[in-house]
């Protein structure tokens, strides 16, 4: 796969998500700057691709990251706790301040990403048994105990139905003044392609990383900073999207390998592409109504996955 | 020149290596040998800083390692250790590409260019330096690994049982190109090793280690006999010699 084919592929599905939806928008419509139709254009529907772009780039690179660091091919925020954590985070705040502010949410969220990602990180230290397989289960495991004490402070406190409709990955609310700050993903998405070949050599280990003079200890920590950071902005914009980070960097590695200086750029546009399909799927498949693309990405995604774990197997624990 | 002086390291209240000194002469291989469990592998690494030694010194050219900076240690000391399990997928160029991270920081310049051509070379790998490590077999991987070193350019090369999993025609194969970089390049070469025959043949000098103790050290004829291999593995050892080669015959010997 060629770089080119993915950003044309990422062109043609933008255009494609600006013109679907309930209500029919043609190019020729935005010649008249006042209509209501270009108010809906430039208030709803590119927000809408802002965002589908953004998260599809963060939780791939997101994705990348952990899978690197961890040296593991099957970790990423959705089997390692991270997004969960987030979630917890967001809870402790609404349950904690009365009349919670959004600045306290991204705190919250944010240092709970951060330490529940480090913690998983502790986790796979202390473990002797690193099995490809047995390593994302941990991190499932370990995620849904963050999520059920989420779900038991939201009960105490009845804020569960607030909390479970908030957290469905779903960019219908989406539009513009709501979702900004998914726009932190770039900084951090930039970071990473800096930092692309610190974080090659410490995917190859503490030892390794030492040997060529590279501060493990600080890639590391920074590339945990970049994922928490990730996370919380989709997390509190658009919600949980599994499989994402899981699927598009390995399916990257395998044509590609694990340079991630080379990686990165595929890795970016395979995320635009592959959320942006899903959620043009997501919203023609009932129209004028549209299911969640959190549901249309657990689908395919957990059949590609499905795919991976059968076929790939040898592959990741090369 | 390495010293080292009365390193001691334990893992918790166990000692694994006990109050060793040792100089490596420059422009030599110097092969660590003992049974398992001897501290050897610990050793090593304390000398390239992958671990901390709770007491003693490693001196580089009289200066501590200790308070060296990580990426001029780097320039002047490479360790590789054991690295077949390695699961990243990069091809032969990418990895022996990272050699040069001490130096170019991921930004390579013409001049790192040319050493990864020439490490790749002297490797024999040129036609498939373009290959994925997981496309390669143990040889090739291991020959791979020893090129980034090499592109490394350091002075001292420590290599972690590096014929691990090898058969014999590559394990000689490596023996040969380690026997290069000292005679033709002046690297100093220090190795852990498990088979006595190869420590016999290419090292010039050997450090015997047993219960995180250096029982013997000297040169490779000082210690390939069988009264020296006595002390080290608790075995009598025959010892024949071939075209100027000492050889242990340590099969069916009494213990």
């Amino acid at each position: 796969m060629r770089l080119w084919m993915l950003i044309t592929a990422s062109i043609i599905l933008s255009l494609i998500s600006l013109f679907v939806g309930a209500i029919d928008i043609r190019p020729s419509d935005l010649l008249d700057w006042d209509s209501d139709k270009t108010q809906i254009f430039l208030m709803s529907r590119v927000p809408r691709l802002m965002a589908i772009i953004l998260a599809g780039a963060g939780m791939s690179i997101a994705g990348l990251i952990m899978q690197s660091l961890s040296r593991n091919k099957f970790v990423s925020p959705s089997t390692a706790g991270t997004l969960d954590a987030a979630k917890l985070g967001v809870i402790v705040a609404m349950v904690f301040f009365t009349n919670v502010t959004y600045m306290e949410k991204i705190i919250f969220s944010f240092a709970f990403g951060l330490i529940g990602t480090i913690l998983f990180m502790q986790i796979l230290d202390r473990i002797k048994f690193k099995d490809v397989i047995f390593v994302p289960l941990i991190g499932i495991m370990y995620g849904n105990i963050l999520s059920s004490i989420g779900t038991f402070i939201g009960y105490e406190s009845d804020i569960l139905q607030n909390v479970q409709s908030f957290f469905i990955g779903s960019f219908t609310l989406v539009v513009s003044g709501r979702y900004e700050l998914l726009y932190l993903a770039v900084p951090a998405i930039i970071l990473a392609y800096i930092f692309a070949n610190k974080f090659t050599v410490a995917g190859m280990g503490e030892d390794f990383a030492k040997n060529l003079g590279l501060s493990y200890k600080t890639v590391l920590n920074l590339g945990l900073v970049i994922v928490a950071v990730i996370s919380t902005t989709v997390i509190l914009t658009v919600g949980v999207i599994p499989f994402l980070g899981l699927i598009v960097p390995n399916i990257v590695s395998l044509y590609l390998g694990d340079n991630l200086r080379k990686t990165i750029p595929h890795t970016i546009f395979l995320g635009v592409v592959f959320l942006l399909v899903c959620d043009i799927f997501s919203r023609i498949i009932v129209y004028p109504y549209e299911v969640p693309v959190n549901i249309t990405v657990a689908v395919i995604g957990s059949a590609i996955f499905l795919v991976m774990l059968f076929r790939g197997k040898a592959y990741a624990k090369k | 020149m390495i010293e080292i002086k009365g390193v001691t390291k334990h893992f918790g209240k166990k000692p694994v290596v006990e109050d060793v000194t040792v100089t490596i002469q420059p422009k030599t291989i110097t092969s660590f040998i003992g049974p398992n469990g001897a501290g050897k592998s610990t050793l090593l690494s304390m000398v390239s800083r992958l671990l901390d030694s709770d007491t003693g010194e490693v001196f580089l050219d009289k200066n501590n390692v200790k308070k060296m900076k990580s990426d001029e240690f780097a320039k002047r000391v490479a360790i590789l250790k054991q690295s077949n399990h390695l699961n990243v997928r990069l091809t032969i160029r990418e990895l022996v590409s990272f050699g040069r991270y001490p130096y170019s920081k991921g930004r390579l310049t013409e001049e790192d260019e040319k050493f990864i051509d020439q490490a790749i070379e002297y490797m024999n790998l040129t036609d498939m330096q373009d290959k994925f490590l997981d496309e390669l077999s143990g040889g090739q991987k291991q020959r791979a690994f020893i090129s980034m070193v090499i592109a490394q350019d350091t002075e001292y090369i420590l290599l972690d049982e590096p014929l691990n999993n090898l058969d014999m025609k590559h394990s000689v194969q490596i023996m040969k190109i380690l026997r290069q970089l000292v005679d033709e390049l002046g690297k100093t070469v220090v190795i852990v090793l498990h088979d006595i025959n190869f420590a016999s043949v290419y090292s010039d000098r050997i450090v015997a280690l047993k219960n995180g103790r250096v029982v013997k050290d000297g040169q490779t004829h000082e210690i390939i006999n069988s009264e020296a291999l006595r002390e080290v593995y608790d075995m009598d050892i025959p010892v024949q010699e071939q075209n100027g080669c000492r050889i242990c015959v340590y099969f069916n010997s009494h213990s």
